[in-house]
């Protein structure tokens, strides 16, 4: 195999890090921040998928499609904090456990009454469905490349965010020291709501534009959230540049673990995490 | 009577019967504390006997399971700790809580806000004039400080929001004298700007001499409430609670 081989992996690798960074980057605030594990964060993965897909087929334009469901996926994350995880800011993991386990089942019931157990595909806009020439016999899809590129403007968007703006930093303080950050004035439940339904509206985003290079399936959240959690814990809980470093590790290692050794690909991830805890116990990088 | 609507006589803070726990420890059995505007006043007590307990209770960290607590004249007691800052309270608290992943800056700016009656008295500027010292670490972070550095950025962070109250808890421990010092030149500082003060020590002797009421708390008890001038006549109660 040869060169070019190599980089439509890595690409792809990146491609799929930069998906996970977006989902990992969310769950690992939330877990951070407010010392809660969401289970049902891959659900806003999923979620996000079929709301790309039902508005794909109603309005017969993705980037229209994804524009409306952003705000319907934020809205749903304002609910699901307000009604469901503010319960459970003064309870223990198990209450939170169970809580967003119940979330994944009532949102995957929800999906097989709304749009049934079928997988379901989304085209690719037809302004990106090219692919750029590699050598002569191999090419990359544009798609991939631009999927890419818009995780890294977010990726840099929320980066300013955190680090630049005055919400990022109650965001780090608050991540730091809750108490402290209270004492001072700031009202930690308003952070804590808009730090939950930023992190859903990240994750419902990836599902978006992973819908045309992924298919859309029942259950299709829980995989994502398990690779997530991983990712999480390599980078270590709260620190989103962890989540970014381990999105990559595990984007690149799964894909080339799929190519390079396909009968022990599940495995490649979990030895990764298992390695890199030995070296690091704490996950690779502190909180926010 | 000064209950009732807030006028100039009403105390910044009421608080009656206050009994606090930490789970099944009782740990506060009654207190009434009573700050007035521009009062500087000394919270004394041998270790563990309640003082940080009392400093947390009143903004509501460790909220009192019985008793009443008025600020500017209004019950605080289903309020969330934010909002009861708001009402122009600052806390310093005795690991000084400074956030070791913002920079010293950050940690000054980040609840920056006007006092509760739109105050703007404290400027970065004029926080930076009290600390020169500050002015050549902002781009340090919150874990690069020394002692002293952390003591200031926490008292300087808490003149940012423009408070009519300060809570300050060990406000020189462990720092080396010459440091001591410079914090309490700021304190007084502090006094003659009018802002009221409640501060913890372990220096009796400059407590004393800076404020103008002291409060000496036994076993989360008060057992003794009154003016500098009066407990520097009576050096035999300072003896018996205090150990000095
Ligand atoms: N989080 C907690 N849980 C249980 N007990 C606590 C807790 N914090 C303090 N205490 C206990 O409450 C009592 C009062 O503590 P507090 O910190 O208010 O005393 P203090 O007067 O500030 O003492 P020091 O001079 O040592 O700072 C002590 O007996 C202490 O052991
Ligand atoms: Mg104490």
């Amino acid at each position: 195999m040869e060169f070019s081989f190599y980089l439509i992996q890595l690409l792809n690798g990146i491609q799929y890090g930069f998906l996970l960074f977006l989902v990992a980057s969310g769950l690992t605030l939330v877990f951070g921040i407010m010392d809660v594990i969401n289970l049902a964060h891959g659900s806003f993965y999923m979620i996000g998928a079929y709301l790309a897909f039902w508005l794909t087929g109603i309005f017969g334009s993705l980037f229209l499609g994804i524009v409306l469901a952003i705000p319907l996926a934020v809205a749903l994350g304002f609910v699901v904090e307000r009604l469901a995880i503010a319960y459970l800011y003064k309870k223990g993991h198990l209450h939170q456990v169970l809580l967003t386990y119940a979330l994944i089942l009532i949102f995957d019931e929800a999906q097989r009454f709304l749009w049934g157990n079928d997988s379901h595909g989304v085209d690719i806009p037809a302004a990106l469905s090219g692919s750029i020439t590699l050598t002569d016999i191999q090419v990359y899809p544009v798609y991939r490349l631009f999927v890419s590129f818009v995780c890294i403007v977010i990726g840099v968007g929320m980066f300013y965010v955190i680090q630049k703006t005055k919400l990022g930093m109650t965001i780090r303080a608050g991540a730091s020291n809750r108490q402290m950050t209270q004492a001072l004035g700031i009202n930690i439940e308003r952070l804590f709501t808009i730090v939950f339904s930023l992190g859903v509206g990240l994750a419902a985003f990836a599902g978006m534009i992973a819908a045309p290079i992924d298919s859309l399936y029942p259950g299709m959240g829980d995989n994502i959230l398990i690779i997530s959690l991983v990712v999480v814990v390599i980078g270590g809980i709260g620190s989103i540049k962890g989540a970014f470093v381990g999105a990559m590790i595990i984007g690149v290692s799964s894909i080339f673990g799929k190519t390079l050794f396909p009968s022990m690909a599940s495995i490649v991830v979990y030895a990764m995490m298992a390695g890199i805890l030995i070296w690091k116990p704490q996950g690779l990088f502190k909180s926010a | 009577m000064t209950t009732g609507s807030p006028g100039n006589n009403t105390p910044l803070i009421e608080a009656r019967g206050l009994h606090t726990f930490y789970g099944d420890s009782h740990i506060l059995h009654g207190i009434d504390i009573t700050i007035h505007k521009s009062e500087t006043v000394s919270l004394i007590g041998r270790n563990g006997m309640g003082k940080t307990t009392t400093l947390r209770t009143l903004i509501g960290l460790a909220p009192p399971r019985q008793g009443t607590i008025k600020v500017h004249g209004r019950d605080i007691k289903k309020s969330k700790v934010h909002k009861i800052v708001h009402q122009g309270i600052a806390y310093v608290p005795d690991d000084r809580g400074i956030f070791p992943n913002l920079s010293l800056y950050e940690n000054l700016i980040m609840a920056a806000r006007s006092g509760p009656n739109g105050r703007d008295d404290w400027p970065l500027s004029r926080v930076l004039d009290l600390f020169p010292r500050l002015k050549e670490r902002m781009g340090h972070m919150g874990n690069q400080l020394s002692g002293g550095e952390q003591q200031m950025l926490t008292i300087g962070r808490a003149l940012m929001t423009n408070p009519d109250l300060i809570l300050l808890d060990e406000a020189t421990e462990g720092l080396a004298p010459k440091l001591r010092k410079i914090i309490w030149a700021v304190i007084k500082q502090i006094k003659k700007a009018g802002i009221a003060t409640v501060i913890v020590d372990k220096d009796i002797k400059t407590l004393l001499e800076i404020s103008d009421r002291n409060i000496i708390i036994e076993k989360g008890k008060i057992i003794y409430d009154g003016d500098s001038e009066k407990l520097i006549k009576e050096p035999e109660i300072l003896k018996k609670y205090v150990g000095v």
